[in-house]
């Protein structure tokens, strides 16, 4: 090559392994400031960190127990080192007279409930993924559309309309349409679906019906953000000058749109997706408790509800590489969409 | 009906309404108005011209004289991008080898597009699309308006870029915008207008976001290709510079008319509107003596909502007291003839314009 960077298939597997390194360095990180959230700041604070773990009734033999059991007389680095690897290889708690196994990927263990908190999390997260990616789905095609159509339609009736609907959608909360859908199509005068959730294994026809509902609720207020959005981002990519080439050639209007405009209004709403589904994975806490979905997030809420920090610390802790991993994948989509991330 | 003249681009008057003119390109009368709130904006305000293959036609003013809008207008873009905004209005005639553009079918006028007539534009940075490779722009280009199946296209693409002297044609054809320089980008762009042999070229500044040194190169590239190629070519520039050496005819425009126009050489040594005589008197110059400053065109661009009434340069020109009875700021000259194909459109005399024009601007020049 004369000059310039690498390009081609070489240039994305080099930007590929530089993103997996930084996630892999995030990672880490992560891990560390999820441990020092809730093992060295309480510290500072003045907090019996094994008091919290077991909860206040707990009698004081219980509580030391749980000392020993954490090792929280240890040294930092040893107790970070037994953090990390609990995630990676397993761990076993020691003290108060037992020995807990606990197996990995080891999110903690709840003193209170018994149980290794990684079963839970296991259990609950399938449900929130399910619920986010269905939702996204929707609001994807739901706000992409209107939001295109809105910028090519400019001022007119649609567009107004779309935009007041949007402009509902973003202010409504959860909880009101949430309740609203609920009253009528579970509860009230249409009782077209479901409200208790399955399992998709279990039977797929209750866990779609128990799934529309949020689903729409979810996306429709996803759905206006990402319309107004990509409203606007449709009109200004539409004023730029390579559209103009691209008319200047000859191409007709539709494949205008389709191949050149609508490439670079991918971008922002990539961006927009990424950090919304990763927010979401970590557990959409009010439309899971509005519909009752056992999902990520109305297990966090119980765990503040009934004070079991070890199951906030696992909650946390995969909610942070959810995040991380959507990231990634965002990441990895910019630089098939847009060339020049590669360089980056 | 106008004659030709022999040096290309003819400067006849303006003719009414008539059967298809002989002219290879022929604009009569253009009008190109966009409704705003403010008002009705007259970018372009009743311009005609013609221009023979193989002729090159500067079209020459400042920002907002309605330069590059008229050059919008002939490839039928004035309206593009304009989703749910007031349209704009266009009117008059544009005859593209014997085809009435503005009241042809659009899609008929969409397909001369790229083919028939092509435009470069200022900043090829942003004009090229980020995402695609240059290669993939260029065959798109080419295979809207030719049935050929991918690999042949792209090595048209090659050959193209291989023409507009880009080095190593075969793998640059790979790359990206962003990883060519501004005067490769310009030549890319150069190379995808000309893929389908279009016989109209319109150039809107296609130098003046480039540096200094590769202006020269740029403006000599498509000197040469309009001789291969034969085709006409409208370079629109404020740079006079630019046209002087390129350019056949000149067309000076200010307030979305043209003022003067005529071959080349007479516009620039003998022109005849106070206006051109600011233009050349603000075009740095290195025969010019150093303790000489540029004279720059006093006061700023007319409103193209409200256009002074006369004169549309009056506020600006310093002879607008010469005519009697107030008549630049009243009524608005139109063009007449100074000399051989040559027009102007101002109310001083003839005569008292080549007097002001030798004794007082010439020499300072």
């Amino acid at each position: 090559m004369a000059r310039g960077p690498r390009r081609g298939p070489r240039a994305v597997l080099a930007y590929l392994i530089r993103r997996l390194f930084a996630a892999a360095v995030m990672l880490v990180v992560i891990i560390t400031v999820v441990f020092s959230i809730f093992f060295i700041v309480p510290k500072w604070a003045g907090v019996d960190i094994a008091l919290s773990f077991v909860g206040k009734q707990a009698d004081p033999a219980a509580v030391e127990g749980v000392r020993q059991k954490l090792g929280l007389g240890d040294p930092v680095y040893v107790q970070v080192w037994h953090f990390f690897k609990g995630l990676f290889v397993g761990r076993t708690y020691t003290g108060g007279g037992d020995t807990i196994n606990c197996s990995a990927p080891c999110f903690g263990y709840s003193f209170r409930s018994e149980q290794a908190i990684w079963p839970v999390l296991k259990d609950r997260f399938p449900v929130t993924l399910g619920l986010a990616l269905g939702a996204a789905l929707l609001w994807l095609i739901m706000g992409v559309s209107a939001g295109v159509l809105s910028a090519l339609k400019r001022g007119s009736l649609w567009d107004r309309g779309a935009m007041v609907v949007a402009l509902a959608g973003v202010s409504l909360p959860i909880y009101f349409t949430g309740m609203l859908s609920l009253a009528i199509f579970v509860y009230g005068p249409l009782k077209w679906f479901e409200s208790d959730y399955a399992p998709f294994a279990d039977d797929p026809a209750q866990w779609f019906s128990a799934m529309i509902l949020p689903w729409v609720t979810l996306a429709f207020l996803y759905a206006a953000m990402y319309a107004r959005i990509t409203r606007a981002t449709m009109m200004e990519i539409l004023g730029e000058d390579y559209i103009r080439t691209a008319r200047a050639k000859g191409l007709r209007e539709g494949v205008v749109i389709r191949k050149h405009a609508m490439r670079s209004t991918m971008t922002p709403i990539l961006t927009m997706l990424g950090m919304d589904l990763g927010a979401l994975i970590g557990g959409a806490i009010l439309t899971e408790s509005t519909f009752n979905l056992p999902g990520l997030g109305r297990e966090v809420l119980l765990a503040i509800r009934n004070q079991d920090l070890p199951v906030i610390v696992g909650v946390t802790l995969i909610t942070s590489l959810a995040v991380l991993f959507a990231n990634l994948v965002v990441d990895i989509l910019y630089a098939v969409i847009d060339p020049r991330v590669r360089l980056a | 009906m106008t004659e030709l003249s022999k040096s290309g681009a003819a400067v006849g008057e303006p003719t009414a309404a008539s059967p298809a003119p002989t002219a290879f390109l022929e604009v009569r009368d253009l009008k190109v108005h966009f409704p705003t709130d403010d008002g009705l904006v007259k970018s372009v305000d009743g311009l005609s011209f013609q221009l023979e293959k193989g002729k090159t036609l500067g079209i020459v003013g400042e920002s907002g004289s309605g330069k590059s809008v008229t050059s919008l207008g002939i490839m039928g873009l004035h309206t593009a991008g304009q989703y749910g905004k007031r349209k704009a209005q266009i009117s008059g005639e544009i005859w593209l080898d014997g085809t009435e553009l503005l009241s042809a079918d659009p899609d008929h006028v969409r397909k001369l597009r790229g083919r028939q007539m092509a435009m470069i534009f200022q900043d090829p940075l942003s004009a090229l699309h980020p995402y695609y490779t240059i290669g993939q722009q260029i065959v798109e280009a080419y295979r809207i308006h030719h049935d050929v199946d991918k690999k042949t296209a792209r090595r048209r693409a090659v050959e193209m870029l291989d023409r507009v002297g880009i080095p190593q044609p075969d793998k640059r054809v790979d790359n990206y915008p962003h990883e060519f320089s501004g005067g490769m980008r310009q030549r890319a762009m150069i190379a995808m207008s000309l893929v389908n042999n279009p016989e109209l070229l319109i150039a809107d500044e296609p130098t003046t976001a480039l540096d200094v040194t590769v202006q020269a190169q740029i403006l000599d590239l498509i000197r040469d290709l309009q001789k291969e190629f034969g085709s006409a070519v409208i370079i629109i520039t404020h740079d006079l510079g630019v046209v002087a050496e390129l350019a056949d005819d000149l067309l000076v425009m200010y307030g979305g008319r043209c003022v003067e126009r005529g071959p080349a050489d007479k516009v620039f040594y003998e022109p005849r509107h106070p206006y051109t005589w600011g233009l050349l008197g603000s075009m740095p110059r290195l025969d010019r003596e150093q303790q000489e400053r540029l004279i720059p065109v006093k006061g700023s661009p007319p409103s193209l909502i409200n256009v002074p009434s006369g004169c549309a340069f009056n506020p600006r020109c310093p002879y607008a007291d010469i005519p009697k009875d107030n008549v630049t700021r009243t009524v608005r000259p139109e063009l007449a003839e100074v000399g051989s194909k040559h027009w102007a459109a101002c109310h001083m005399t003839r005569e008292q314009r080549e007097r002001i024009w030798a004794e007082e601007i010439a020499p300072k020049l």
